[in-house]
């Protein structure tokens, strides 16, 4: 099982993510309508690009805007989540050997310290967004099987990624366990919501442009 | 019945069209006939499939059901935090729906869509600002709206609105000639007072073509004669066209994209038939947003821009102020506490934050912000429509507990407002609270500060 998860599927599904992320990001420019959306984007291309630099800008940092700062608690498992999902993969020294192994390069990791300590608060994190969706009825109402699904698949590959590292009496299980939902998430992110990985910075460049360039941004930058 | 003899799928045409919806009392007859008529399914979808492209695509797609929109929306704070009223599910439910049922909805459904689209949002754009994603919800409702009203679901007051743009070029039955001449008897009238004074129609080549609010010309001449005194004194070179002078768009509230078309172009043909330097609009929210904003745009106008410079009237005041034109008697500043409404239209959708805070500067003592403020101000209440439509006054009224709250909070009694819409709902807000609050325009205010030059004066 292991071996066909982290042989040819893997590969396939590297593939999937980047080509259909990549596709979903081209298709959601070539999609966009400077009539329909009534934002001349081509005309004002300098106001556009330095909203659209402005709107990704502001949203990246903690803190960085009012709606994070009106909600503390939720920015600062916001971003603990998100940051632990987005390093550790990338440089942890597990995947790293896979990468050099794999590809032949020479790719940097991370002190397993650091790496164990965002992993588990990026897990900590997401149980604190699970519970606060099925808490709070503004967001009860929301929330729909899939949403519920896709926290249960990151919580799942985070945790068994967590526990695989301690090398515990069940190693193989819960390794095998963190590579499919790895797997999983690599396949699902071009159809699902995870897509977000990559539409987040086209939403963001679309609003930023408008704001840039319709919306005022001729005469003062949103304050976003 | 699939379609009613007053609520159907057709626009506003001829007279008759709409003296039939005006002799209706109250939509009485128009929302009953509302009840029976038929959802075209098969023009919904293929309406959606050519106008729904990657922007509203995504947003509804990608949408991470955070709730962290549901507290930018004032319509959720001030109805006790009710999670129908999350910016998210409101048009996850409407517009989403139909998305995602491919048009195939109920009648029961599009009015309960219409219900939602015209008093649980007012189109004010905050909750885009909140959301991570930036996902403008206000956005999408002005789209649903445009889907409903081809449908024939749209309220009453606003097909009638929309069918008097059609008729009339304006949101009100103002001619040509009616207009030309309220302009003159306004102007006789305070000859009087200020000698010289004059509304110059039709000229060409001026500095300043000035555009108003049909109300203005309707309910409100002194406003227009305000204006001409406010020109008159900064020396300004201007105009005023007989015709595409009206600049609001009910049809922009209505969702009726044609009729916007047809109302912008009459407006932009006044200034390339006029050929002004510039623009400068009366001090109206919406007329602003719908003529500098989204009506290039309706227009087809590539470049996202009117024929010629638009102002504001706040603009144009900062920078008379500011550059001296008009000045004002240090004596008689504002010396009791005065705070601002920001309005959504040019504020939080065109950047003009700024220019209020230049002309508090100059004309108030103790001006207290409102709390939050520029982009991020709430909505007075009444905005997208909301006042004007009788069958959710009681929303509105509900509506009207946030702005309430942040006058309060400033502990001034006194509001300026240079928005109709939002003095409209100030000044509902005092009639329903009763919290002992004045509201004002500038231009009455500006005229009582002003230093007048010598020779302006009447002579003795």
């Amino acid at each position: 099982m292991y071996e066909i998860l982290t042989g040819p599927l893997l590969w396939i599904a590297f593939a999937v993510f980047f080509v259909g992320l990549a596709a979903r990001v081209v298709m959601y420019f070539m999609g966009l309508d400077w009539r329909l959306d009534r934002v001349a984007y081509k005309p004002h291309m300098g106001y556009g690009l330095k909203g659209a630099f402005r709107s990704v800008y502001r949203w990246l940092l903690p803190f960085g805007t009012y709606s994070w700062r009106a909600k503390p608690i939720f920015t600062i498992m916001f971003f603990v989540f998100h940051i632990g999902l987005v390093i550790v993969p990338l440089f942890l020294e597990g995947h790293a050997v896979m990468i050099r192994n794999g590809l032949g390069i020479d790719w940097p990791a991370m002190p397993q310290l650091l790496a164990d300590v965002l992993a588990i608060a990026a897990f900590l994190a997401g149980l604190g967004i699970a519970v606060r969706r099925l808490l709070l009825p503004e967001v009860r109402i929301l929330t729909d099987i899939k949403d519920i699904m896709l926290l249960v698949l990151i919580l799942t590959l985070l945790g068994s990624g967590i526990i695989a590292t301690y090398h515990t009496a069940n190693y193989s299980f819960w390794i095998t366990l963190h590579v499919l939902c790895g797997v999983i998430v690599l396949l699902a992110a071009p159809f699902t919501k995870l897509s977000h990985i990559a539409l987040i910075f086209c939403t963001r460049i679309q609003i930023g442009m408008d704001f840039g360039i319709k919306r005022g941004g001729m005469k003062s930058n949103f304050d976003w | 019945m699939p379609e009613g003899t007053i609520c159907n799928k057709r626009p506003v045409a001829t007279r008759e069209d709409l003296d039939a919806l005006l002799a209706d009392s109250n939509g009485k007859k128009y929302y009953a006939e509302m009840e029976q008529l038929d959802v075209d399914a098969e023009k919904l979808w293929a309406t959606i499939q050519k106008t729904m492209k990657s922007r509203t695509k995504t947003w509804l797609d990608i949408c991470a059901h955070c709730g962290l929109c549901a507290d930018s929306c004032f319509l959720y704070s001030v109805n006790g935090r009710d999670p129908k009223q999350v910016p998210s599910y409101k048009i996850q439910s409407t517009l989403g729906e139909i998305v995602k049922k491919k048009g195939n909805v109920t009648n029961e459904f599009m009015r309960m869509c219409m219900d939602t689209a015209w008093s649980k949002c007012t189109c004010c754009n905050r909750c885009g600002s909140f959301c991570p994603y930036g996902i403008d919800m206000g956005v999408m409702f002005g789209y649903l709206r445009g889907l409903l009203h081809s449908q024939g679901f749209v309220p009453w007051e606003l097909k009638i609105g929309s069918g008097m743009h059609r008729l009339f070029r304006a949101q009100m039955d103002v001619t040509v000639e009616e207009f030309v001449d309220t302009c003159e008897w306004m102007v006789d009238e305070a000859l009087e007072e200020w000698p010289c004074l004059e509304i110059p129609v039709d000229k060409e080549d001026a500095d300043i073509v000035y555009m108003i609010n049909a109300r203005e010309a309707k309910h409100y001449p002194e406003d227009i004669v305000e204006a001409a005194i406010l020109f008159h004194v900064a020396g300004e070179n201007w105009t005023m066209p007989s015709e595409g002078w009206e600049m609001t768009s009910l049809s922009m509230f209505a969702g009726d994209w044609e009729a916007c078309k047809m109302q912008v172009e009459t407006v932009y043909g006044a200034m390339e038939r006029l050929r002004p330097k510039r623009m400068v609009a009366t001090e109206c929210g919406h007329a602003y947003r719908a003529t500098v904003i989204e009506g290039p745009y309706w227009a087809g106008r590539p470049d996202g821009q009117p024929p010629v410079e638009c102002l504001h009237y706040v603009e144009w005041v900062a920078e008379a102020l500011e550059t001296g034109k008009l000045k004002i008697d240090p004596a008689k500043r504002i010396k009791e506490p005065v705070t601002l409404q920001d309005s959504c239209n040019y504020v939080r959708n065109a950047g003009l934050r700024d220019c209020g805070r230049i002309i508090m500067k100059h004309i108030a003592e103790d001006f207290r912000e409102m709390s939050p403020n520029k982009e991020h101000n709430y909505c007075c209440g009444g905005g997208g429509g909301f006042n004007g439509i009788g069958r959710y006054r009681k929303q509105r009224n509900v509506a009207l507990k946030m702005k309430r709250e942040q006058i309060l909070a400033t502990g001034a009694k006194f509001v300026i407002a240079p928005c109709h819409n939002c003095w409209d709902a100030i000044r509902d807000l005092e009639e329903e609270f009763e919290i002992g609050i004045r509201w004002s325009f500038l231009k009455p205010l500006l005229i009582k500060m002003l230093v007048v030059p010598e020779h302006l004066l009447p002579q003795e």
